[in-house]
């Protein structure tokens, strides 16, 4: 069934849509990442102009993260006053992030930024997780008890606050930087960031996984919200009929996500996480690196 | 009726001057992008009117175009550097049409002599107007073939000879595919007879592309209302992210 959108001005098969949505949906429940960093790229390739394709993403990553954080709400998973203090900090990068997105813009040469950055991120983070939960499945079989918990520079910092949920008693100072960076690459590359808020949270702050994940989904859904409205009010580019049916199958898939996640461990889950990002990351260097078949693109004047 | 009126004067007092004329017809001079549009399909057919017999010599050839609302147009072009492919070199398109479709008689080089097209800017190249490239890009020229190659690739440029079906040098038709990513706008809908590849004589009509229904009204929110737009959007993220945990939660009882 074909369906034409009134933003974007293309006609595309509305299960096609429903399916991606669907399927996202369930990586973004598993994992607690709003699963932009896969979506984009894949409407891009069906066909929508890449304006509309980012915009219309955040308002998607709205609805499955807020599907993603009630059922965690349930299972108390969720840190409210992490979440805060790290929203606060992401508020306040995502500002930044399109300041120099617009400077970047002048300049030229955007588009490029935005996919080295993907490269680079997507790249050292697999790299790291692949390696890190490869080494935690070793050792479980091998029945070695799990490193304890090191106390490192990040302990020494003032401003310390106890996070309950998370079992942590740290600086805020910390928290609100990752909430900062996380901020601007998402304003920056068009996610919500959650990939990159995830291991943050695991490897720097040291919160358990299973906390991480609601309280990423969490925070996301209020910085993706801030981006729909800056999109839909600057540029015009949120389609709220691809927004549906995306949304449609992503709320969908990311209830059924989160009870695979809950029922699978968190090795497992963040190795599956690392290989996903490392994928992405592979397909995007080689599309750097490999001679395009069309050399030259169109697009809008005046940019 | 007052229009058709019109028309038929104009008709008359336009074939006093000359020998032929186009009476045109179409199935519809109006396309209505609503929820499920999948492309569409004018036909566009009519007679050649004459006072005189059918002049002898070469035979009268027809050519159809239909072109969409024009919008200047960025062409970019990668080239290596350090490995890597990025877009190096730019050219602006001053006016491209975002939809461009001929239909011909006979072969278009055959129908239509090089100084008619430029007159009339009736080939894809010639309807396209690029003022020129900046002094340092050289081979300007790639930059329009790459735009039409690229257009044609996805039909919105195209170029189909011997499409015009011709009786008895009097009766045409043909039929226009439209294709499903259309934009709103006037379509400029032009008829050419051309005989040895002179233009005898022309006609031009519109036809008219709009989104009708939810189509039109989401769009013009977007545009009018962009904050009240926003916030909808979100409303419906919110509730339907809700909505299916709601649902979810009494599967699971």
């Amino acid at each position: 069934m074909q369906i034409y959108l009134p933003i974007a001005e293309v006609s595309v098969n509305a299960f096609l849509l429903l399916g991606l949505g669907g399927l996202v949906g369930v990586l973004s429940g598993m994992f607690g990442v709003g699963g932009g960093f896969l979506m984009t790229p894949l409407l891009f390739f069906i066909g929508i102009p890449p304006a509309v394709a980012v915009a219309t993403e955040a308002n998607q990553i709205v609805a499955s993260s807020f599907s993603g954080v009630l059922a965690h709400f349930k299972r108390k998973t969720v840190d409210l006053r992490m979440g805060t203090v790290l929203l606060i900090g992401g508020l306040i990068g995502a500002g930044l992030g399109v300041y120099v997105f617009n400077i970047l813009k002048a300049m030229g040469q955007v588009d490029l930024l935005v996919k080295l950055c993907y490269v680079l991120f997507l790249g050292i983070i697999g790299g790291l997780m692949f390696f890190e939960s490869l080494n935690a499945i070793r050792n479980t079989k091998k029945g070695k008890p799990p490193p304890r918990k090191k106390h490192n520079w990040i302990h020494g910092l003032p401003f310390k606050m106890r996070f309950r949920t998370s079992g942590l008693y740290i600086s805020v100072i910390p928290p609100v930087l990752v909430g900062i960076s996380v901020g601007v690459l998402a304003a920056i590359m068009g996610v919500g960031g959650g990939f990159i808020m995830v291991p943050a949270m695991i490897y720097l702050l040291g919160m358990p996984t299973k906390v991480v994940v609601g309280t990423s989904l969490f925070q996301i859904i209020f910085v993706t919200a801030f981006t729909t409205m800056l999109h839909a009010t600057t540029n015009y580019t949120v389609d709220v009929m691809l927004a549906v049916l995306l949304l449609v199958g992503g709320v969908i898939g990311a209830q059924v996500g989160t009870r695979i996640g809950v029922k699978m461990k968190a090795e497992q889950l963040r190795i599956l996480l690392a290989i996903m990002v490392l994928a992405v990351c592979g397909k995007l260097a080689l599309d750097l690196l490999l001679q395009p078949a069309e050399l030259y693109s169109l697009g809008a004047a005046g940019h | 009726m007052r229009f058709l009126a019109l028309i038929a004067f104009w008709i008359f007092t336009a074939t006093a001057l000359l020998a032929e004329d186009v009476v045109l017809g179409m199935s519809s001079d109006q396309v209505s992008i609503n929820t499920n549009f999948d492309g569409s399909e004018i036909l566009i057919f009519g007679a050649i009117k004459r006072e005189e017999p059918i002049p002898s010599g070469k035979p009268i050839e027809v050519i159809v175009t239909v072109s969409g609302p024009s919008e200047p147009v960025t062409v970019r072009r990668k080239e290596k550097k350090l490995g890597i492919w990025v877009n190096t070199d730019a050219v602006e398109v001053d006016e491209a049409p975002s939809f461009y479709a001929i239909a011909t008689s006979t072969l278009l080089g055959l129908s239509l002599r090089d100084t008619e097209d430029l007159r009339h800017r009736i080939s894809i190249p010639r309807a396209i107007r690029s003022v020129g490239a900046p002094m340092n890009i050289e081979n300007a020229a790639a930059f329009t073939e790459a735009l039409i190659r690229i257009k044609k690739a996805t039909d919105q440029y195209q170029l189909v000879e011997g499409a015009v079906k011709v009786d008895e040098q009097t009766l045409f038709r043909t039929a226009v595919q439209l294709p499903a990513a259309l934009t709103e706008g006037n379509y400029k809908t032009r008829i050419f007879l051309t005989r040895d590849g002179e233009v005898i004589s022309n006609h031009e009509t519109s036809i008219y592309v709009r989104k009708v229904g939810l189509e039109r009204w989401l769009y013009r929110l977007s545009r009018d209302n962009a904050l009240l737009y926003g916030l909808m959007s979100l409303a419906i993220a919110i509730a339907a992210g809700w909505g299916a945990s709601a649902v979810f939660s009494i599967f699971r009882r």
